[in-house]
């Protein structure tokens, strides 16, 4: 149920996510998911690759410092409102986000959430109340 | 045209100031050699009891005293006094985190004022002045030892300590301040601020007493050209006692030392040999009036000039040449000693590689200083702020390290320089 998140340590300089982006390129890495969380003089890149295992390896051996964090991705109704629903529910069910970004899908209707949370225990039981739940990595067709 | 506190003393003969280091300096050996054991122990090795010391020409045959004796003795090994007949400390850091204390009696005290006074009363300080002083106060010894000078000339002392600029022009310009005691940086800093608000004309400021960092000329015209005043150079060091140490006198071409209370000497960093007058080397000190910490021969780690050309100003004791360097690699940053040895200690304490990179600027006439560490696997994550509060945990520790506030610039892994040899840690872009 858990997907590999690849979280690198990203130094703020121009050119910088490129190295990172030319590296995935050469080795036939594809990105499906992203996001940055930045402060003045770095950031963290997150993301999410087709091939986690692959992906981290070649990021690794070019001397990139990294982590390999689980999260979840939950499928949302792709209609105003749909993500509103979602977080109004993990609201009610006093569900703390760590973080959140949004993954890229090209099927019709549906959206996908990556959540990071830190008691998923409850995360998971809050869904469940809901008649919800993660999809696995095979549902977004990544490894 | 020149003004003195103690004429008899400042305008001594050659012969005179001789008479009383030679008379001074063989007491203050048979004093620690009866009291010191950790000096006792290094003249035994060298060979050396009090009955070889008869005069200042035997100094040479004594050892030195280093910041790492300082350290090892700390904190009483050197006192040659009991706790009881100490009133203070002060302190200055250390080379690997350890501080420095020096203890002073009451006679030690009122010994540091003089020679404090001494400064003040040849920038033209009298007791009709307001004395406006502006170094810390506390521990560091920039603050305590204007204070104690201005108070044995009579200036009314404001005792401001360091920062709050607005409270600070306050002052100065309802209380009308006439000599102002801080860093050069800090009254550069200062002279802006008060041309800014268009202060000039209400401040009365007529002299100024800027010591405990590196300046130059340059720095110095452009201060008494902003302020109206004329600017003067002081030096010491904690472990000798404190500001005083030498001080400018209106030619302005070097410090005179107060040669009764401290034998200045220069020597070659690497040898330790003695060098004849004129030329450059490290500046060593014996302080032969100093009660409860006097060290023999130290070693300040400080570059500098020895003159004895006659002085315009009439005073005879030897003058120094501002510092032009150091033998160690310690750094003065916003008048604060700091040593790249301590930042290593916390980096390593903390987990992060001994591979790190320290710049030093100036910016605004203030000093900066950051600390570039390279990220590693066991300090990352992938939550932005728990990086954030590892960054501002090292911010803190080095903050208590250090006594001042460094950033810290965490970088990629591999991407600071790792150079043959000695590494190159510090890059120092101030110029000055």
């Amino acid at each position: 149920m858990h997907i590999n998140q690849i979280s690198v340590f990203l130094e703020n300089r121009t050119g910088g996510l490129a190295e990172i982006t030319r590296l995935l390129a050469e080795n036939n890495v594809n990105l499906r998911a992203l996001s940055i969380a930045e402060s003045a003089d770095y950031g963290v890149l997150r993301i999410i690759a087709d091939d986690s295992k692959k992906a981290s390896s070649v990021l690794l051996s070019s001397g990139n410092i990294l982590s390999m964090t689980p999260v979840m991705a939950v499928a949302v109704p792709d209609k105003p409102a749909g993500l509103n629903e979602l977080l109004e529910v993990l609201a009610e069910g006093d569900i703390s986000i760590e973080y959140m970004y949004s993954y890229n899908t090209r099927e019709d209707g549906t959206a996908y959430m990556i959540f990071r949370i830190s008691d998923e225990k409850k995360f998971l039981e809050v869904l469940a109340k809901h008649g919800m739940k993660p999809v696995c990595p095979s549902d977004l067709n990544i490894k | 045209m020149s003004n003195y506190y103690q004429p008899e003393i400042e305008t001594a003969s050659h012969e005179q100031i001789r008479k009383w280091q030679d008379e001074r300096l063989v007491k203050q050996v048979k004093n620690v050699w009866d009291n010191v054991p950790y000096y006792r122990k290094k003249m035994e090795e060298k060979g050396v009891t009090p009955d070889d010391i008869k005069s200042v020409d035997d100094l040479y045959k004594l050892p030195f005293l280093t910041k790492d004796d300082l350290r090892e003795a700390y904190p009483y090994g050197l006192m040659a006094r009991p706790l009881k007949d100490c009133v203070r400390i002060q302190s200055t850091s250390g080379t690997t985190g350890r501080r420095v204390v020096a203890f002073y009696t009451q006679h030690d005290i009122d010994l540091w004022d003089e020679c404090c006074a001494r400064a003040i009363v040849a920038a033209g300080g009298t007791n009709e002045d307001v004395c406006h002083v502006c170094y810390g106060y506390g521990l560091f010894t920039g603050g305590p030892g204007l204070n104690g000078g201005s108070h044995k000339v009579g200036c009314l002392t404001l005792p401001m300590s360091s920062g709050n600029t607005d409270r600070q022009l306050q002052f100065m310009t309802d209380l009308g301040s006439t000599i102002l005691c801080c860093t050069p940086s800090y009254a550069a800093y200062l002279a802006e601020s008060i041309i800014e608000r268009g202060l000039r004309d209400k401040i009365k400021l007529k002299a100024g007493i800027f010591g405990a960092e590196a300046w130059s000329e340059n720095m110095r015209r452009d201060i008494e050209e902003k302020l109206g005043i004329k600017a003067y150079d002081i030096y010491g060091l904690t472990e000798i006692s404190g500001p005083g140490v030498s001080f400018e006198c209106s030619e302005q071409t070097g410090m005179h030392i107060n040669e009764d209370h401290f034998i200045a000497e220069i020597i070659n960093p690497e040898t330790g040999e003695v060098l004849p007058e004129g030329e450059k080397g490290e500046l060593v000190f014996t302080s032969i009036t100093k009660e409860a910490f006097p060290l023999l021969r130290y070693r300040t780690r400080d570059i500098c000039v020895l003159t004895r050309k006659p002085c315009s100003c009439g005073r005879t004791h030897v003058k120094m040449s501002k510092p032009m360097g150091r033998s160690d690699d310690m750094l003065i940053i916003k008048g604060v000693n700091v040593f790249p040895s301590q930042i290593e200690t916390v980096l390593l304490e903390r987990g992060y590689p001994a591979n790190y990179q320290i710049i030093v600027d100036r910016v605004n006439n203030s000093d900066t200083l950051e600390v570039q560490v390279e990220m590693t696997a066991e300090n990352f994550s992938d939550s932005l702020s728990k990086i954030n509060e590892m960054e501002k945990n090292l911010v803190s520790a080095l903050k208590s390290m250090l006594g001042i506030y460094a950033k810290v610039k965490l970088v990629a892994p591999k991407t600071i320089a790792r150079s043959e040899g000695k590494a190159v840690r510090i890059i120092d872009n101030r110029k000055i």
